[in-house]
């Protein structure tokens, strides 16, 4: 067997501070084309673990070592610029790195076309349905081919079915990568955290620390008829738990 | 759709206004110079014309440079201070105290510094004043305005001040910028009236002197014609900037920045 591949990031006891509270101390590695999901009550941390990887937060304590510039990031909402087109919305890592026009406004367009919104360049923002716009961000977080995505609650405002379809585009995106970005998304759902990710880290609803790390069974991307697959049930009753198990600590 | 009711409703208003101001004039035998009819001011209105509409553009002009002046040094400002939180913690008292001064009482000291040799000056100087707090305020607080959200995105891409100036800041701060400009707008037009009774320079030859004179030949349907101008002035700058609100609004699809 290989050798690991080195790590895109990784946290290593690392513990943020805030007025409060202390929330950590967080062990995570994220090795390439990972696909992890952290798992946890509200206010464990989660969105903390995502600031720690992306880099806008440094730890009080211990260790975060990120990607710079090869990152990614789409939060709850989508997070648009209401006054852009979707293309310019699409293009904005790259206007930022200082790519020319022509050529960001050509791989934007590709990466539009990439989410299933050929059709949409022109459109503001308020033209756009909320799947459609968080297709929007998901292509802006990924027209860099950043080796790190991170996504922050990134279907929780979707009805079910616009969630399904995304989470099925977001395997797409990862299979046709090239190399395959690791992605670590946060959420509150089990059955998502299990679907979509190889592996689910639950966070202790208290401190935040790291206190399960449970593999999905069954390859990447799956089918969607997995659903019924009794090894995708007991994974889920399995984080389930050890979500549950955090919380009854917690009260 | 607005109802044909809803856009009758204040020019009904205003017509029954008119006709008890009439009434009421002719009824009870007012001496014209205490309240002239609206018909005597209609006629003034005819009369003055010539002379008013030259006045009208001469203050118009003013107003419109101390909005020019007050948005370059208001915004300016505003720009300078966004770029720093401390700039911004010291800047913000000194920026209220100038709104709450009243600018009459600093009409004096602009006198001194802007007018001794060209009234016109000490005018825009004034009018200026008056109205550059809400053009700082709107410009200022439109630069914080960003989601902050976004703003940790343009952080994580390495923008530099500038790129999130122009990317971010800017087109967030527009509609901000655009309500303080309606304020100021109105503002401008007071300040320049204000200014050129307080300089009130032989030179000066703006609706405001206008007003004064046909004041003191108790020529008061003249007074109210000028002060018609006055009013019309106002509302023609305030829709100019309202349209181009909505115009920029219907483009991006934002609600107006308070309402």
């Amino acid at each position: 067997m290989a050798e690991d591949p080195a790590p895109v990031a990784r946290l290593s006891g690392a513990v943020v501070r805030y007025r409060a509270r202390s929330v950590g101390p967080f062990d995570l590695t994220v090795r390439p084309g990972d696909i992890l999901a952290v798992i946890g009550a509200s206010g464990a941390g989660k969105s903390t673990v995502l600031r720690l990887l992306a880099g806008l937060e440094r730890p009080d304590q211990g260790q975060a070592q990120t990607a710079p510039g090869r990152t990614g990031l789409v939060f709850q909402a989508p997070t648009l610029m209401p006054w852009a087109s979707a293309l310019d919305n699409v293009a904005l890592p790259l206007d930022l790195a200082r790519i020319p026009r022509a050529q960001a406004r050509d791989r934007a367009a590709a990466a539009l076309a990439a989410v299933g919104l050929g059709d949409r360049f022109d459109a503001r923002p308020h033209q756009l349905s909320g799947g459609m716009a968080m297709r929007v961000a998901l292509a802006r977080a990924l027209i860099d081919r950043p080796a790190l995505l991170l996504l922050d609650e990134p279907f929780a405002a979707l009805d079910s079915v616009t969630r399904r379809r995304l989470i099925e585009d977001l395997h797409r995106l990862w299979v046709e990568g090239s190399p395959r970005p690791a992605i670590v998304f946060v959420t509150h759902d089990v059955e998502e955290a299990v679907y979509l990710a190889a592996r689910t880290v639950v966070l202790d609803a208290e401190t935040g620390a790291v206190v399960a790390d449970r593999s999905s069974p069954g390859a990447l991307p799956r089918p969607a008829d997995w659903r019924l697959d009794p090894a995708y049930r007991s994974a889920v009753e399995t984080v389930a738990a050890a979500l549950a198990a955090t919380m009854e600590t917690a009260a | 759709m607005k109802r044909p009711i809803d856009i009758a409703a204040p020019w009904l208003l205003l017509a029954l206004l008119l006709a008890a101001w009439e009434a009421a004039c002719r009824l009870s035998h007012v001496p014209p110079y205490f309240l002239p009819p609206p018909s005597a001011v209609a006629v003034a209105l005819v009369e003055t014309a010539p002379v008013l509409a030259v006045s009208a553009a001469v203050t118009f002009g003013m107003a419109l440079q101390a909005l020019f002046v007050a948005f370059v040094v208001g915004g300016g400002l505003a720009l300078l201070v966004s770029l720093s939180r401390t700039a911004e913690t010291a800047v913000r008292p000194l920026a209220v105290a100038l709104q709450v001064t009243p600018v009459v009482a600093i009409a004096p000291l602009v006198l001194i510094w802007f007018g001794l040799d060209h009234a016109d000056r000490a005018v825009v100087a004034l009018a200026a004043a008056v109205a550059v707090f809400p053009l700082f305020s709107g410009v200022l607080t439109g630069l914080n305005s960003a989601d902050p959200d976004l703003e940790r995105l343009f952080d994580l891409y390495g923008a530099s001040p500038l790129q999130r100036l122009r990317h971010l800041r800017l087109p967030a701060a527009l509609p901000f910028v655009l309500e303080g400009l309606r304020v100021a707008v109105g503002l401008a037009v007071i300040g320049a009236v204000v200014a050129e009774f307080v300089s009130g320079s032989g030179a000066a030859q703006g609706l405001a002197w206008r007003l004064l004179e046909a004041g003191n030949r108790l020529r008061t349907a003249d007074l109210l014609a000028a002060l018609t101008w006055l009013t019309v002035m106002g509302l023609v700058l305030n829709a100019v900037v309202a349209a181009v609100e909505r115009a920029i609004a219907r483009r991006s699809g934002r609600p107006l920045a308070g309402g």
